[in-house]
């Protein structure tokens, strides 16, 4: 379910689902239907649109997750970027035709390489580092 | 999302200290002399990231003479670590509902 990219992690999740590319494309990207699966919204497919999803509150975070759309490939390819509280990272849907409807391909990543993370500034320097997270975790015990 | 990822973050939000932070967990103890020496900053520069990395739980130090010796603490890290398995189950629980909502798209 998940892999490692350059030095960063990336969470893939993939689905089979039984209805057209043309339907899942519009669920993901109609509003009002994204608020029915997924949060809150005032996503407008449109690349360079900044949106923001709003779920419930929680202690120590507003629930605000302040996004832009990165890429609109109609029914085949959209992503948007995910910030969160010390959090940069980016949604990817990737949409193909099968026989039995479409397989779906979610990805969830932080920023691809130390170039672009010193791009953004030390604000997001650290997001780099979360790739090395696992290795080090993983090393103890 | 939460305040302790959140202290975590600042504390590695500067590439000194989280540079400092690699070289600790890399090649265990060191004093603050031999890393003044190693990063090329003044020694108050270095003991004000340490005292960063420390309030983050990110390194522990001991005394002994007039050196005083920084150690990570990697598993302060777990934290972090778990903003995979959280994400992961909640795109699951995401797509879950979006499966249920195409099934009433039919209707």
């Amino acid at each position: 379910m998940t892999e490692t990219v350059a030095t960063t992690r990336t969470l893939t999740i993939e689905r089979e689902l039984p209805h057209p590319p043309e339907k899942v494309w519009r669920a993901l990207t109609e509003s009002s239907l994204i608020q029915e699966w997924l949060m809150g919204n005032d996503f407008e497919p449109q690349v360079g649109h900044r949106f923001k999803f709003r779920s419930t509150p929680v202690p120590n975070w507003d629930g605000v997750i302040d996004s832009q759309v990165l890429v609109v490939e109609p029914v085949s390819r959209l992503s948007y970027s995910w910030g969160t509280i010390g959090m940069e990272s980016v949604v990817t849907w990737t949409l193909t035709p099968t026989a039995g409807g479409t397989h779906v391909r979610m990805e969830h990543s932080g920023f691809p390489s130390e170039e672009s993370a010193a791009y953004k500034g030390a604000k997001y320097g650290w997001t780099n580092f979360i790739g090395k997270l696992e290795n080090v975790v993983g090393g103890l015990d | 999302m939460q305040v302790v990822e959140s202290n975590i973050f600042k504390a590695l939000a500067d590439p000194t200290r989280r540079a400092i932070f690699e070289r600790l967990t890399r090649q265990g103890e060191q004093t603050v002399h031999a890393l003044t020496g190693s990063f090329h900053v003044s020694q108050p520069a270095i003991s004000k990231h340490l005292t960063v990395l420390k309030r983050a739980k990110l390194v522990r130090h001991r005394r002994e003479g007039r050196e005083t010796h920084y150690t990570a603490r990697p598993r302060s890290l777990a934290p972090l670590a778990d903003w995979m398995s959280r994400y992961g189950a909640f795109w699951n629980e995401r797509l879950d509902r979006l499966e249920n909502l195409l099934e009433r798209m039919d209707k």
